[in-house]
């Protein structure tokens, strides 16, 4: 049964945010007999409220509280209001994920090693190795049930799949496939098989794919060890003179606030609301928000060098049916700087539906130019770039100087230019994206400029020495032994690989951490 | 008040005439703007129902369909409409925006024009301004966002109450 903490337990461990970081952290807790309490700022809705229809389902879960954007990227212009297509619902962005789980390769934690000095680039080596990870990784996708781990087969490949694969021969790519998908192929975990409905960013009405909301939360709240708390919005972090952190002041489902004791805190809403969390939490004692005597609480945000690629064939392939991302090429992840950039970058399957495509196929479009690629929706394949952009200072969340939200706190300001790198590496990647469907018979290809980000990454960054970080190895602050942080955010450089893998196996890594630290009275 | 509503098809020869015809599809009679063959009308009160068509002809010129009856374009406007009766601003913007076009046109108006090209080469003109704007940007929803529009261009929508594709053709392409 889940448990209810008294505000004042200050015995509990307090995690703001129920997504990939603090969903797998609490039930990581609650499973060793650690008092978890969950802030999360958005609503419950369970699986079967989910709604297979893109802007109902935008409604329901999407991340919409105002923020304000600068900077050379497209969606500063096009969606000045929205930098990230994020969620704000129990479960967090693992509701909306599409289920790709990537391991990072090894060169990806070495990368100021690997890629050397390059100009415009904050790069640095993560704290951790591959080999240090590959138990957690292993833990991780035993866990999410990943297809093509532990036997469990890959999912079938569907219509947009085929287009890619047919188009990946052809130009002679090895590494093609279905993908290492947290989406059950076969029942397990008492949770459905895939039925290729797509709408796998909409929520996944028959829990085949693998959520917080649904699998860690109430095995969690099954111990007795842990309370999700909905509707409750974490305002500031508040700690004691000296400097240990004593408890978090939310706003709770009526917008009065609360404050939360607890004896740990860890900070898990995602990249932008985790440094403007800390951000908020300036004090006397820490003039420049928490956990931030580096500077570096809200710097070196990442968001992955994306972009689409749409193509139109002279016959239908109906690509929005079945699992959206079930669908890789691997083989330009590699590390090659003779393509004329560092890093490396994968091809996934991707669909909107009409709708989401008539917004985000060319924002601000119109004309026959732009409606006569929607007149042929239905012989239309897709897929995504995602790949490794490189860290800026000045790629940024700041606290905005003059706007405050419904409760009075500054909203996130996002600030963020594509370093030359991930411009050279998008490029290269549409034109290898539009000669695999010229492979194929495609009679006209669209180089679609990236989305709202989904994959924000890197604000409150992990490394070796305090002064170039944000967090330790353990993803422990370094200036506040009791203030932790568990999301993307920590992520030092962001690799060519969809996050949530890594996120959740830090998590469970930082769990064994956090508990060995109890047990020991060191925190 | 707008209202789309759907008549009888066909009015007489005799009553499009008595009437005027505004191109060779809509009709504007009293606060309504009726189209005779496809049957349907759409009621207006907060701006002219010469506006409403003007503006359901721009919506075409914005995002040409050549398969989408004008029906779905006169729904995708009508918010105007709406927004317009609870605010004038919104009423201002929209009314002096299309006088401004068809001013632009000149004699016979934005209406007037019989080629899709000499209509865009104005929306170009003021593709910038605010009044394109809102008009431009209000139809990426209320144009795609019709359910009854997405078989035109061959989009299912919802599916997990028919069990996905998984039965339906996930997996049936068959030219590669």
């Amino acid at each position: 049964m889940a448990a209810s903490f008294d505000l004042k337990n200050d015995g509990v461990v307090v995690i703001i945010g129920s997504g990939a970081g603090g969903g797998t952290l609490g039930n990581e807790l609650a499973q060793k007999g650690i008092d978890v309490v969950i802030l999360e700022a958005g609503a419950r809705h369970e699986y079967e409220d989910f709604i297979n229809d893109e802007w109902d389902s935008f409604a329901q879960l999407a991340w919409k509280d105002k923020r304000t954007t600068s900077g050379d990227w497209r969606v500063a212009k096009d969606f000045p209001n929205l930098p990230a297509w994020i969620v704000k619902s129990v479960g967090g962005s693992t509701t909306h994920w599409a289920g790709a789980s990537l391991r990072f390769q090894e060169h990806e934690f070495k990368t100021a090693s690997t890629y050397g000095k390059l100009e415009g680039a904050n790069l640095l080596d993560w704290p951790i190795t591959l080999a240090e990870m590959e138990p957690y990784y292993a833990k991780a996708e035993a866990k999410m049930g990943v297809t093509g781990t532990n036997d469990w087969p890959r999912l079938p490949g569907n219509n947009n799949f085929k287009v890619l694969k047919a188009g990946a021969d052809k130009l002679g790519y090895k590494e093609c496939h279905t993908g290492n998908m947290a989406i059950n192929s076969v029942e397990r975990d008492d949770r459905n098989s895939c039925q290729q409905t797509g709408f796998c960013f909409q929520g996944c009405k028959w829990g085949a794919k693998w959520s917080t909301l649904y699998t860690e939360i109430p095995k969690g709240e099954a111990t007795g060890h842990l309370e999700v708390r909905p509707n409750a919005m974490a305002i500031k972090i508040n700690h004691d003179a000296s400097g240990k952190v004593t408890g978090v002041v939310y706003a709770d489902k009526d917008g009065k606030l609360q404050e939360q004791k607890a004896r740990i805190v860890a900070v898990a809403g995602n990249s932008i609301e985790s440094p403007r969390l800390l951000l908020n939490s300036q004090s006397a004692k820490f003039p420049h928000g928490l956990a931030n005597s580096s500077g570096q609480v809200g710097k070196n945000y990442m968001r992955h060098t994306t972009g689409s690629v749409y193509a139109i064939f002279d016959k239908p392939v109906h690509m929005y049916r079945g699992t959206t991302m079930a669908g890789i090429i691997r083989d330009e992840a590699r590390h090659d700087p003779s393509r004329g950039f560092v890093g490396g970058y994968e091809f996934e399957t991707l669909s909107l539906g009409l709708p989401f495509m008539a917004a985000f196929l060319n924002p601000g479009g119109w004309g026959r130019s732009f409606t006569t690629a929607l007149d042929h929706y239905d012989h239309m394949a897709g897929l995504w770039i995602v790949g490794e952009d490189m860290p800026r200072e000045e790629n940024r969340i700041m606290l905005h100087a003059d706007e405050k939200d419904e409760h009075g706190m500054p909203i996130a300001d996002v600030h963020f230019d594509d370093h030359p790198n991930d411009t050279a590496m998008r490029n290269h990647a549409y034109k290898q994206a539009s000669a695999l469907y010229d492979a194929v018979g495609a009679t006209r290809t669209f180089p679609t400029p990236p989305y709202p980000s989904t994959h924000n990454l890197g604000t409150n960054r992990m490394s070796g020495k305090a002064e170039h970080g944000v967090v330790n190895k353990h993803g422990q602050t370094h200036d506040i032994k009791n203030l932790f942080v568990s999301d993307g955010s920590q992520f030092t450089t962001g690799a060519a690989e969809n996050p949530t893998l890594t996120i959740v196996s830090l998590a469970i890594r930082q769990a064994d951490y956090i508990a060995a630290q109890m047990s020991a009275k060191t925190i | 008040m707008v209202t789309i509503y759907d008549g009888k098809p066909g009015l007489s020869r005799r009553e499009l005439l008595k009437r005027g015809s505004i191109g060779a599809l809509l009709v504007i009679s009293g606060s309504a703007v009726i189209s005779p063959e496809q049957a349907w009308g759409l009621e207006t009160s907060a701006l002219k129902p010469e506006t409403m068509a003007t503006l359901i002809q721009m919506a075409r010129d914005i995002y040409p369909h050549d398969q989408v009856p004008d029906k779905y374009y006169a729904i995708a406007v009508k918010g105007h409409h709406e927004t317009a009766a609870k605010d004038p601003a919104h009423k201002e913007l929209i009314e002096k925006g299309i006088a401004e076009l068809d001013k632009k046109a000149g004699k016979g108006g934005y209406r007037g024009l019989g080629w899709e090209e000499q209509r865009v080469a104005l929306l170009t003109e003021i593709e910038k301004a605010p009044f394109f704007q809102a008009v431009r940007g209000g139809l990426v929803v209320s144009l795609y966002n019709q359910k009854e529009v997405w078989p035109i261009f061959g989009y299912e929508g919802e599916s997990y109450s028919k069990g996905g594709y998984i039965a339906r053709g996930f997996s049936d392409i068959e030219w590669l």
